[in-house]
């Protein structure tokens, strides 16, 4: 169970969380003009990558306000938590190809090689 | 001498000692034979001094406290303890299971895997066998009468493990004044200081550890900033140094506590395990790690005067030699499989007697319920080929030895990452994940004077992330230290045997029977990554999780491929370390306090009035008020026929109540209601859908305008808070520019719910000046009014077909209006109803109910309500979704009424709707969603989803049931004044 820095409240534990999946997906201004793969792309289309992820998150047992984390979802390692609205930031780091791949380290898997002393 | 304590293994009655553990007072009555292995059933006895232990695991007392697979070597001795062996039927010494082990042929690995790949009917004729012979021990059939606590803690530093290396580290991070927290798993400290005796050859050495030991642990004790808490064992190690453990109580109030524990640095100094090896039968009672056995021996334990000790390193001369000292008349023979070693041990071990045979090997065992004899055979030290037969030894025991594993379980968990050392063949921490640092053995450290200056050089870096600077170089009395010399081990990952490898049974996971035939069998079966051959096999993933058998089943399959282990990986360390009970990780939260119950104002009326209720989300709901002897259905029935010929009382309180506010509330429901809200004027109620943004139906529920920017929203009870949220969502991330404020006021609230021909007759009586004239008051709409001096909003709004006003009023004053009421309503036969008559009312009148009717898939349109669907709004939640080429398909299903052709048959909810009756499987067109008995129709009516339906109206179709086939009409959905008559009437 991971910490969680509220924005407005401060550093809580996960189970005050809910998790609202990826973040920075816009909801269209303009459905009509949309087509239908558009459409199911805004709908259901979601990158679920295995690294550094843009989510959002609510406060949901707390203030209950929404915000935005990066966050490994490799080693669930939290590196940013900014506002709604802001642009997302520039998080370097080298994501882990799936499905095979684990990081180097942090995984709650173990990798199938060592290094040997 | 100690007290004489008495309790019972298997029916018998024993006595054992004082801080003994069952394990030690077992062996101490002779005991060696203490359970059935898993699949073969074959004898076992302890194999370990830890909680490593596989074999030994007992059944703990009975009935409603008794408690399975406990490690016997973990529980400590107490008055009247009960404990049965495992797995065997009849009897444990004679076991009709253990014919398994003749048959053993048949139980190849994968044998699960395979067994389900058979035929479906052979399957039932294995089942009863297999769930006979397979399973641990029993769990308990009645409540537990036992608490269970959880304690929060937080700490500057958690020390995990009591022995010299987490002691020492408690010590300095002490010194710092940091609030210090140390778990010991055992109910005594000092780890391997308690494997040792008075006597012992390497004396200098343990003189002293036993020295430093009594110098820090004396220390310690001056601190009040450190917490020392034993038998209590740290189970999980998860994000930002959030630790888990297990604390068994010898107080009969608490049987266990769950400590979470949230620290800013972990010491781990969890210590090692010792390893087995991998012979022919190599499992039989009284085969014993070897500083296990030595552990034992030192607690005055007689293990036998014949005692042969089998190894591949030094550490295992530490136990020969204690076994020569405490008594010198014992024979102790140690089996090496090295060509030789000039360890310090080695020579003092032959100067005080100990025959070794170098170049030898164990190559196989004698002795069912206790090992009796070995068989040796010669090595060649460069082939490791068999070359000669040295015969049989009797002995009385059998101490083994391959070595150490570090207990690196927690570092993993910790997901801090291992390193191959490939001197000793362990995997070592290496780096860490989180604030954590790992000591002595548990690092692969293992002399002490090694041991205490890791300590000092890593706390001291630990420290300084505190802003402290401390000297650690004062350790305690380090240049006295006499450093032994430890020559290297070797590695036999299979032992080799005189017979054919297909008939060997050399154990390697001793808890699931799995042997290094089964691992050889899988890699030529095809499995390659050990997580495969981990699960194919089964090794590592009995309740021990493979404390002693992971490395070995590296080894074997390292061997076997030929590939180097560190190329292998290791399989993955899960929590918990050890089994936790279900009663501890409950905790307190059990029965009342299981999970949040939420009551109306009106509870204590609908208990005095005999309700029964139903859980709805977290709400208790009053479900039917029987009266006398009524079943349910009688109940209904005169509940529902009450509510269409007089009054029918509903309390709706748990409906959810979101207060909207604001300069664009009236926007914002445009954009969240699949209808128009822009004419809606002041005091009118309107009811509306609301979609998910595929199109689907989420919720649904009447809002009413208060004043210019305010309204009140109604949800469904079980809905309230997750469309809250999503409002909420909407607001925050999607809308920022809308200003609207949404209040909760779902308790702030009572509803009471009046229905029926003379609802209006009641509301007149309860405010005698109120007009309630249809044109003063009409369907729809919603009036502030005064009861009792109390204001009310009510909404004269309907869920039944019938007039019906509900009355909002705040909820301290719900219950005395509630029975108000009745008081009135005497004379209108004013009846309360339930839940459950409110579906069938519902019903009657074809209204849906959003999760009933709609599971997610369905759309307006879908349920004939594109009377609801704003054609003319440019955008509304959902909208788009609903002209997507799937949602717009004629043939979706849709929502039809359903009658039966017998009137008495009442379809069973989720019944498959088919057009021809064929054998199975027959082409599915739909199911039906709610199916009563009417009383006011005096037949059974139905709701459905079915394809196409609106075509389909006036057809018969079927609903195949395993007994018959039931054949039904497709019909309007509305039973019941379809006209709306009764709404002004
Ligand atoms: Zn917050």
């Amino acid at each position: 169970m991971f910490l969680i820095n509220c924005p407005y409240c401060g550093e809580r534990e996960q189970v005050e969380f809910s998790c609202g999946g990826e973040a920075h997906i816009e909801r269209p201004k303009n459905p009509s003009d949309l087509t239908d793969d558009q459409w199911a792309d805004y709908l259901f289309m979601r990158k679920n990558i295995k690294g550094v992820q843009f989510e959002r998150w609510n406060h949901i047992n707390g203030c209950r306000r929404w915000f935005n984390v990066a966050r490994n979802t490799a080693t669930d390692e939290i590196l940013k938590v900014y506002n709604i609205g802001e642009s997302a930031p520039s998080i370097s780091g080298n994501n882990p190809t799936t499905p095979s791949g684990e990081p180097v380290i942090g995984s709650g898997n173990l990798s199938s090689s060592f290094e040997k002393k | 001498m100690s007290k004489k304590i008495s309790f019972t293994f298997d029916g018998k009655k024993y006595f054992g000692k004082e801080n003994h553990s069952l394990a030690e007072a077992l062996l101490d009555n002779g005991i060696f034979l203490l359970g059935r292995s898993f699949k073969y059933h074959r004898p076992r006895g302890l194999i370990s001094a830890g909680s490593e232990e596989a074999n030994a695991i007992v059944q703990l007392e009975t009935g409603n406290i008794t408690q399975p697979n406990v490690r016997a070597t973990e529980i400590t001795l107490y008055e009247g303890l009960k404990a049965k062996s495992q797995n065997h039927w009849p009897t444990l010494n004679l076991d009709i299971g253990s014919i398994n082990d003749f048959l053993s042929r048949f139980f190849p690995a994968g044998f699960y895997y395979k067994t389900f790949m058979w035929p479906p009917k052979f399957w039932e004729k294995y089942e009863y066998f297999i769930r006979r012979a397979a399973g641990l021990g029993e769990s308990p059939t009645e409540d537990d009468p036992d608490k269970y606590e959880h304690f929060h803690y937080h700490c500057d530093v958690l020390i995990v493990g009591g022995g010299i290396s987490g002691l020492y580290a408690a010590e300095l991070a002490a010194k710092a004044n940091l609030k210090v927290l140390v778990l010991e798993q055992y109910p005594k400290l000092g780890g391997e200081i308690n494997n040792q005796g008075k006597v012992s050859a390497n004396k200098f050495r343990e003189s002293d550890q036993n020295i430093i030991y009594q110098n820090i642990f004396s220390k310690l004790e001056k601190f009040d900033n450190v917490k020392i808490v034993t038998s209590t064992t740290v189970f999980a190690y998860m994000h930002n140094n959030y630790l888990l453990a297990s604390q068994k109580t010898n107080n009969t109030k608490i049987r266990e506590i769950i400590w979470k524990i949230r620290t800013k640095k972990v010491v781990l100094a969890t210590g090692s395990i010792e390893r087995p090896l991998t012979f022919h039968n190599n499992d039989r009672p009284g085969i014993m790690l070897s500083h296990s056995a030595r552990k034992y021996a030192n607690k005055g334990i007689d293990l036998g005067k014949n005692i042969i000790v089998f190894t591949n390193n030094d550490y295992a001369y530490e136990a020969a030699i204690d076994f020569k000292l405490i008594n010198n008349e014992n024979k102790v023979t140690v089996i090496d499989i090295r060509n030789n070693s000039k360890g310090d041990l080695i020579k003092e071990a032959k100067s005080i007697g100990i025959k070794i045979l170098f170049n030898h090997i164990v190559t196989n065992t004698r002795g069912r319920k206790r090992i009796n004899s070995i068989f040796v055979h010669k090595i060649d030290n460069e082939t490791n080929k068999i070359i000669d037969n040295y015969g049989k030894i009797s002995c009385d025991i059998l101490c083994v030895s391959g070595g150490w594993s570090p207990t690196v379980h927690l570092f993993t968990q910790s997901r801090g990452k291992l390193i191959f050392r490939e001197s000793d063949a362990t995997f070592i921490p290496n780096e860490s994940f989180q604030n954590e640092i790992s000591v002595g053995a548990c690092n692969g450290t293992y002399a002490l004077e090694e041991i205490l200056e890791e300590i000092d050089n890593k706390m001291s870096n630990l420290l300084s992330s505190f802003k402290i600077d401390i000297k650690n170089n004062n350790h305690p009395s380090l240049n006295k230290i006499k450093k032994i010399f430890y020559d290297k081990m070797k590695h036999l990952w299979i032992i080799p045997s005189n017979i054919n490898f297909k008939k060997t049974k050399m154990f390697v996971d001793f808890q699931n029977d799995v042997t290094a035939k089964d691992i050889q069998l899988a890699l030529k079966e095809g499995y390659r990554s050990i997580e495969h051959v981990k699960r194919y096999t089964t090794t590592g993933m009995a309740t021990d999780q493979g404390k002693t058998s992971n490395i070995n089943a590296l080894g074997i399959i390292s061997k076997l491929t030929d590939t180097p282990i560190h190329k292998l990986g290791t399989t993955t360390f899960r929590l918990p370390y050890t089994p936790v009970t279900f009663g501890a990780l409950a905790g307190r939260h059990v029965k009342e306090f299981f999970d949040v119950e939420r009551t109306t104002p009106m509870h204590q009326w609908h208990l005095d009035n005999n309700a029964k209720f139903e859980d709805v989300g977290q709400w208790k709901r009053a479900w039917y008020y029987p009266i006398n002897n009524e079943n349910m259905h009688q109940a209904v029935n005169r509940e529902v026929k009450a509510t269409r010929k007089g009054i029918g009382i509903l309390d709706a309180s748990t409906l959810g109540k979101i207060d909207i506010k604001g300069r664009d509330a009236n926007e914002f429901l445009n954009r969240v209601y699949t209808n128009s809200w822009s004419k809606l004027g002041i005091g009118k109620c309107r009811y509306g859908l609301m979609l998910g943004d595929d199109g689907m139906v989420i919720d649904d529920g009447v809002t009413s305008r208060l004043g210019e920017n305010h309204y009140v929203m109604t949800t469904t009870t079980g809905n309230a808070a997750s469309v809250m949220s999503k409002l909420e969502d909407w607001l925050q991330t999607e809308w920022p520019e809308l200003k609207v404020f949404l209040t909760s006021v779902t308790e702030q609230f009572a509803t009471i719910s009046i229905n029926g021909p003379f609802a209006t007759n009641l509301m007149q009586k309860l405010c005698v000046n109120f007009d309630f004239s249809y044109e003063n008051f009409p369907h729809m709409s919603f009036k502030n009014i005064e009861i009792g001096g109390v204001n009310c909003r009510v909404m004269r709004i309907s869920f039944t077909g019938e007039k019906c006003y509900e009355i909002n009023i705040p909820s301290s004053y719900a219950q005395s209006l509630w029975s108000k009421c009745f008081e009135i309503g005497k004379d209108f036969n004013i009846t309360p109803y339930g839940t459950e008559a409110m579906h069938v009312l519902r019903a009657e009148k074809g209204f849906v109910i959003v999760g009933q009717e709609t599971d997610g898939s369905v759309t307006p349109v879908d349920l004939d309500m594109s009377w609801i669907v704003s054609k003319k709004k440019y955008d509304f939640i959902g909208k788009r979704a609903l002209y997507r080429s799937d949602t717009v398909r004629e043939d979706r299903k849709q929502l039809v009424g359903i009658l039966t052709k017998d009137p008495n048959i009442v379809l069973e909810e989720g019944a498959q709707l088919v057009e021809e009756v064929s054998k199975p499987p027959m082409k599915m067109i739909g199911h039906i969603t709610s199916s009563y008995h009417s009383p006011n129709l005096g037949r059974s009516i139905a709701l459905a989803l079915v394809k196409e339906g609106l075509k389909k109206k006036g057809k018969t179709i079927y609903a195949p049931m395993p007994t018959k086939t039931i054949e039904v009409e497709i019909c309007d959905p509305v039973f019941i004044d379809p006209l709306n008559e009764r709404l002004s009437a």
